[in-house]
């Protein structure tokens, strides 16, 4: 016997990882045409060594595998880090992100929706820690063929043809005491950050407003990241324009509008109630712009994410939204 | 007067499935063979049944009385003869069984003598005995009785007609307020006038246009201030809290009622049978009643109260593959626990389920905390916090983060992707911490009892030594009396001290001789027999006591007997 309700929407986790496969899809595009496809043979590698994760610790767990695997949670998880990472990337390392995100950050915790950590986020930060160098390879913009690619990420012969990122280059070169200004004459600028990226980050803006458009996410997580990033970074830039760039430089480059809309907005391991979600995304912004700006690493996203993951309890705790008739207002005080 | 409306957050919009039920006219339902009258029918009370098997009765005629300040008056359906009146499984999903007299119909449906109430020099306390005794009840579902809600006193300014209807698939109301709107408004100025409301507000849901157009239209035959408003269809809409939050924009919160701040709300069927009780003296016998689902024949029914529901489900000829009965709509019915339940004055639907039209809920996976369910949640909570604590056993933090201002509308569930069976885990919550509350009563009447039983021995305690300190004060007084009598006798002229200290004295002298009677009587035992040697200690010992026993003199002034001070 059955209790109510009786009906259901026919919504289901697959459903919404899969609308957020499709909201990367735009900006996947982009990357293509800036970079060549590359990028889609990461993806691919990532997706396979993630299902193959998945799917033997389900095996492990007992739990039932094709209800798990179709959910295409792990996708998402392999798509955020293939994009995330360096596209010249060895594949090695790839694949290892990949499973130590599905087995250890995700299923060590207890499988789909109790990581407390974002397992993009973690795996990216385990392997910067770990293998810097090859973390910070990135191609400058412009054309790779499949072939020359396929040897990069077999082979991880690289350093010939690397440039810094736009970030790096921001923070060795106002470091070294040239101005903003100066910096930005660099080749590996663009319009408004790295030269190539401002598009992808079009891209994945066009797909969270999908997302949006979907109600597969809320306006809070996205909108109080890039406002507090741009907030941070806007004070400084009124201090000394010389030496700090402009918020509008920071939030196209690195990975700030794939975070907005694909990162911070994990629910699982992000905070849910509507003011936990401004005060959570905020944050990010804002320690992102510090260990950008004043850390050790080139973008300090990741970090920053598993930061905030570490406050969700506490800020869902002290955030909890007036309940029906407890809101003091209209008559309605309790 | 209203100026707009407002809203609740939350809510959902299924597939309404109205217009299967709503287009044919209410038809009246054949008369059952044998009728099952619960005797349950308003909240939490029984009535006491007054007849007897192989009785006789007309429809109409009372067969049970209230005896409780919840109670309402049941009456006979039809005329007929009681054959039984035996425990049958109600309509509740727990398929307990209730009391019900069993009316063999005698097919004349004879009603018994019957008039409208009458107002000369009725006053408004006689008015609300007479709903009692026509059995008028709240027909939304709830049951509650009517004339303990109008019977509220004061400060109510709205009477809330809810004809709002939000579940999916039900119709009655609908098709009520479109055949019958003046019988209802009738009854509404009944119940405002009863309650002391300045104004009438209708509710219906905007997707009922034709339930809107009747009603308004039957509103300019009365000179009330009566307005129909249109809502929007948001499940649960129809929910006497959201109701009253869109009309007037007052949240009721959790334990409060909408009395409380000023609203008094009604089902448009409660007010339309509160206007035949009062008009024609008709007592709540039937009701409408939805039948749709997997059947040929959707539609509405005027059922008696009691028709076994196979029958009622009959009607409307359930297709082949119908597997199961829900009672109710789908997001807050249940499953039928049994076919032969009868009909009770809260139920306003019944739909015929088959596995298609209603699939056994998907496989539930984990929680991903999407925050879909706090987005449906009409009571502004975040379920799946709940669920969490819930499924860790911590009834403390679920209460904490008000598990009891969920209403199990069964939005959460309804949106969930992770097909997570939320309410269910919401009424295990409750109803652990239900069991809890009433252990923890239990013990704390036990402890009750202990502490009122030491306290009994205290008191009784004290109440002794209060007795005897009553009784030493007399012998005090007495004593004294009598040497106040002897001085009077020796004629000598000592003041009042020296009569005390001779009281004194002789209540001394008295115990004194008490207490050497006392020792005296005090016998060695065992002393037959014994060898010489011992007997010569023993006379002794006797005589050393009969030595100390001479020259002793209490030092207190009290008598013996008086006890200690408490």
């Amino acid at each position: 016997m059955f209790t109510s309700p009786f009906v259901r929407k026919p919504a289901s986790v697959q459903q919404v990882m899969f609308t957020v496969l499709v909201a990367l899809v735009p900006g996947v595009a982009i990357y293509v045409s800036q970079f060549g496809p590359g990028i889609v043979v990461n993806l691919l590698i990532a997706s396979l060594a993630a299902i193959a994760a998945e799917a033997l610790v389900l095996w492990l767990r007992k739990k039932p595998v094709g209800l798990y695997v179709t959910d295409l949670s792990a996708v998402v998880t392999a798509w955020l880090i293939a994009l995330a990472f360096p596209p010249i990337i060895p594949a090695w390392i790839l694949i290892l992100a990949t499973v130590l995100a599905v087995v250890a950050v995700k299923h060590l915790y207890g499988g789909l929706g109790q990581n407390p950590f974002n397992p993009a986020m973690a795996a990216y930060c385990l392997m910067i820690v770990a293998y810097p160098s090859a973390m910070s390879q990135w191609p400058p913009a412009g054309w790779m063929d499949l072939a020359t690619h396929w040897q990069h990420i077999v082979g991880g012969n690289m350093d010939a043809i690397t440039g810094a990122t736009p970030l790096d280059a921001m923070r060795t070169g106002v470091r070294g005491n040239a101005t903003v200004h100066d910096v930005l004459q660099g080749n590996a600028f663009g319009v408004l950050g790295g030269a190539g990226w401002e598009y992808i980050g079009l891209g994945y803006l066009v797909g969270g407003l999908f997302m949006w458009w979907r109600k597969t996410i809320t306006w809070h997580l996205p909108v109080a990241f890039l406002a507090g990033m741009a907030a941070i970074s806007g004070l400084f830039w009124l201090i000394d324009s010389t030496r700090y760039a402009s918020p509008l430089f920071h939030l196209a480059s690195g990975g700030a509008l794939l975070a907005a809309f694909f990162i911070v907005t994990d629910p699982v391991s992000g905070a849910s109630t509507p003011r936990g979600k401004l005060i959570f995304a905020a944050g990010i912004g804002v320690i992102a712009y510090f260990i950008r700006t004043f850390g050790a690493y080139p973008d300090g996203i990741a970090f920053a994410v598993l930061l905030m993951n570490i406050c969700v309890p506490l800020i869902d705790m002290k955030t909890q939204p007036a309940v029906f008739g407890h809101k003091g207002s209209n008559g309605g005080a309790s | 007067m209203i100026a707009g409306l407002f809203k609740f957050n939350g809510g959902v919009k299924p597939d309404t499935h109205k217009n299967e039920s709503a287009q044919t006219p209410i038809r009246t339902a054949p008369m059952p063979a044998r009728l099952f009258v619960p005797l349950r029918q308003s909240a939490r009370t029984t009535a006491r049944c007054i007849v007897q098997p192989g009785q006789k009765v007309l429809k109409g005629e009372r067969i049970g009385v209230p005896d409780e300040f919840l109670g309402t008056a049941i009456h006979a359906p039809t005329s007929g003869t009681v054959i039984g009146v035996e425990l049958h499984t109600m309509a509740h999903a727990s398929g307990l069984g209730t009391r019900c007299v069993i009316i063999e119909a005698d097919g004349e449906d004879r009603w018994i003598d019957h008039h409208g109430f009458d107002k000369v020099d009725a006053t408004r306390e006689d008015k609300l005995a007479w709903l009692r005794d026509c059995g008028v009840v709240g027909l939304g579902g709830a049951t509650f009785p009517s004339h303990i809600k109008a019977g509220r006193g004061t400060g109510i300014d709205t009477l809330v007609l809810n004809g709002a209807e939000c579940e999916p698939w039900i119709t009655c109301d609908d098709r009520l307020m479109r055949e019958q709107p003046a019988d209802i408004l009738a009854g509404a100025l009944i119940l405002q006038e009863l309650v002391g409301a300045t104004r009438i507000v209708v509710g219906i849901e905007d997707n009922k246009p034709e339930a809107i157009e009747a009603m308004r239209a039957a509103v300019k035959d009365t000179d009330g201030d009566i307005t129909v408003t249109a809502i929007p269809s948001i499940y649960p809409a129809g929910g006497e809290k959201q109701l009253i939050r869109v009309l007037t924009g007052i949240e009721i919160p959790h334990g409060k009622l909408g009395a409380d701040f000023g609203v008094q709300c009604f089902n448009v069927g409660t007010a339309r049978a509160v206007y035949r009780a009062m008009a024609f003296g008709e007592p709540l016998i039937s009701r409408v009643v939805t039948l749709t689902g997997n059947v040929e024949q959707p539609g509405n029914v005027d059922a008696l109260i009691g028709t076994p529901v196979t029958d009622l489900i009959a009607q409307a000829r359930p297709k082949a593959d119908t597997n199961r009965t829900l009672l109710g709509g789908p997001m807050m019915g249940f499953e039928l626990p049994a076919q032969d339940v009868p009909l009770g004055k809260g139920i306003n639907c019944l739909i015929a389920c088959s596995p298609s039209l209603f699939p056994p809920p998907p496989p539930e996976m984990n929680c991903i905390r999407c925050g879909a369910c706090a987005r449906a949640c009409p009571a502004d909570l975040q379920p799946f916090e709940l669920y969490w604590f819930s499924r860790a056993k911590n009834f403390g933090k679920a209460q904490e983060y008000h598990l009891f201002d969920c209403i199990e509308c069964g939005c959460c569930a309804y949106v969930c992707p992770s097909h997570i069976r939320l309410v269910d885990y919401y009424r295990f919550s409750k109803s652990e911490i239900w069991a809890r509350e009433r252990e923890k009563a239990a013990a704390d009447a036990a402890r009750d009892r202990f502490e009122f039983r030491n306290e009994r021995q205290e008191r009784e305690k004290r109440e002794k030594a209060e007795r005897l300190a009553a009784k030493a004060a007399a012998t005090k007084a007495k004593l004294a009396e009598e040497a106040k009598a002897k001085e009077g006798e020796s004629g000598a002229d000592t003041g009042a001290k020296a009569g005390e200290d001779d009281a004194k004295a002789a209540l001394i002298k008295a115990a004194l001789e008490r207490a050497k009677q006392q020792k005296a009587q005090v016998q060695a035992k065992n002393t037959d027999n014994l060898p010489p040697g011992v007997e010569a200690q023993i006379a002794e010992a006797e005589a050393r006591r009969q030595a100390e026993l001479a020259p002793e003199v209490p030092a207190q002034d009290t008598p013996p007997d008086a006890p200690e001070k408490q």
